[in-house]
């Protein structure tokens, strides 16, 4: 019960904050909807478009961040592994991880077109980028004590690696996945700036042209509100993986 | 009564390393053997080499000149026959306490029955008053369970030799002396060939057949010392005169070296 209002209690804050600024009369009330307009248009939404929106973003995030991380996994453990490698590799990842992934959008359109796999190349780099760092600073991080004590009890190399690095990774990689999602969900709407007709980044593109504030609105929170959710089952998975762990990041 | 067999050998073995100002000598002309079930002391000036010839006889590294051999054989590379205690335990933080114990048996080098696994583990986590904490997480236990844990582990697969780098420096003065004492219980139940690194006077003094005091680098032999108490040993054997005696003797050596240690950075730096 008392974890309940200590739960809610931030959110009810930022709601009341929220009608403060409408109601203040520092700024133009029509600039600010009020939470129970956006509440409102959010009911609409949901007999209308809104479900298909939700269905097509949380689809490509959840392919760009699948297959970026499933690049970034091997890819970051090589560099973790092999410290040479890493040494000429580690600048080019950094010059493409500075890039954002909104300035690629122009050549992206060139290459992959406005389609469905524009959008998905967009968010699996943005992905890539951000799990491959997380992997490899991971694994590099792994000491080297629990291969030698290996070693001693007689593993062979195909056992040390599953045995020991596999498990060791687990960690790494649960947490380059939730990065990547972060990541992803932060890149949609530019991504979904590529002619898309169905999206929430969409839905706020199309609704910014109209003024359409209250719109506005409901696709940042519903963005916020599944990232939220994905985070939390992700956690959830980590917690049973990871058990042995001092504390899920 | 024969000598027991050699096992252990150092034969005129040198290293080097490459270092800033050319090839830094870190054991200079080493020979010295390890017989059968002897339990051998290895003392010294800390960052002497002594770590650097347990690596070389647990296989992870070669001598830069000079030979180490097991049973006559050059060694090659670690295995299962030598358990190594290392400083820091590197117990498995992913396993829980049982399945620490099991990893060896689990290998191909070892490879052993469920049942049989079972029953091993059992067994070390009775001796090691580990039994109540089968299925607990290591990051649980206190650093002389993690001690013990590391023990246990190395104890499973059944080697023949134990080599310890200061197992139990980083334990308190108690948990420390319990341990040495469980040790030697152990090792009386099942004996194997020790070679233990360590920089305690009082331990070595303790625990060995024969203490090798190490010089400052480059490391060669400053003595070695035979320990005439017979075993089974315990702790009243701290408070004899004897003891004493042997314990100054052995400290007095050391003591030099160390001296030697602190006059050769002073004039390195100099």
């Amino acid at each position: 019960m008392r974890r309940v209002a200590l739960i809610l209690a931030p959110w009810l804050v930022l709601i009341a904050g929220w009608y403060g600024i409408h109601y203040s009369g520092l700024i133009n009330p029509a600039l600010v909807p009020t939470p129970h307009a956006v509440a409102q248009r959010f009911v609409e939404l949901v007999q209308t478009r809104l479900p298909l929106d939700i269905l097509m973003s949380t689809r490509r995030v959840f392919i760009g961040v699948l297959s970026g991380t499933v690049l970034a996994v091997p890819v970051g453990f090589v560099l973790g592994w092999y410290p040479n490698v890493r040494h000429f590799i580690d600048p080019l990842i950094n010059f493409f991880r500075a890039l954002p992934p909104i300035a690629l959008i122009p050549l992206v359109i060139v290459y992959f077109g406005v389609d469905e796999l524009a959008k998905i190349v967009i968010l699996f780099y943005a992905s890539f980028f951000a799990g491959v760092i997380v992997m490899y600073e991971g694994i590099s991080q792994i000491s080297p004590i629990y291969v030698r004590v290996s070693r001693t009890l007689g593993a062979t190399d195909s056992e040390i690696f599953r045995k020991v690095i596999v498990p060791l990774a687990v960690p790494h990689m649960l947490t380059a996945l939730r990065v990547a999602l972060g990541v992803a969900w932060a890149t949609l709407v530019a991504s979904e700036l590529i002619a898309a007709q169905q999206g929430l980044g969409a839905l706020i593109q199309n609704a910014g042209s109209f003024f359409q504030l209250d719109i506005i609105y409901v696709g940042i929170i519903c963005i916020g509100f599944i990232a939220l959710f994905m985070d939390l089952a992700l956690r959830a998975i980590a917690r049973r993986l990871v058990s042995w762990q001092e504390r899920i990041a | 009564m024969t000598e027991p067999r050699v096992r252990i050998k150092f034969d005129q073995v040198s290293v080097q390393f490459p270092a800033q100002s050319g090839m830094m000598r870190v054991v200079d002309d080493v020979s010295y053997a390890v017989r059968d079930r002897e339990f051998v002391s290895v003392i010294g000036p800390s960052g002497c080499g002594k770590t650097t010839m347990m690596n070389m006889v647990a296989g992870f590294m070669q001598p830069s000149s000079g030979t180490v051999t097991l049973d006559g054989r050059p060694i090659k590379g670690p295995g299962p026959d030598r358990g190594v205690i290392f400083q820091e335990y590197g117990v498995f933080p992913w396993l829980t306490v049982k399945q620490n114990i099991a990893f060896g048996l689990t290998l191909r080098a070892n490879r052993t029955s469920a049942a049989e696994r079972e029953e091993i583990c059992s067994r070390y986590m009775q001796l090691m008053g580990l039994s109540d904490f089968a299925d607990a997480w290591p990051r649980m236990l206190s650093g002389g369970m993690r001690q013990r844990l590391a023990l246990a582990r190395a104890y499973a697969v059944k080697p023949q030799f134990l080599l310890m780098d200061e197992p139990f420096g980083a334990l308190d003065a108690q948990t420390r002396t319990a341990m040495q004492d469980l040790l030697l219980d152990v090792l009386a139940a099942e004996g194997k060939t020790v070679m233990l690194i360590t920089h305690s006077v009082e331990e070595a003094v303790y625990l060995s057949h024969r203490i090798i005091v190490m010089t400052a680098r480059p490391t060669r032999i400053r003595e070695i010392i035979d320990v005439p108490f017979p075993y089974p040993r315990d702790a009243g054997l701290h408070e004899t005169p004897a003891f004493g005696e042997l314990r100054a003797h052995v400290r007095q050596l050391v003591m030099q070296e160390y001296a030697q240690q602190a006059k050769q950075r002073q004039s390195q730096s100099n």
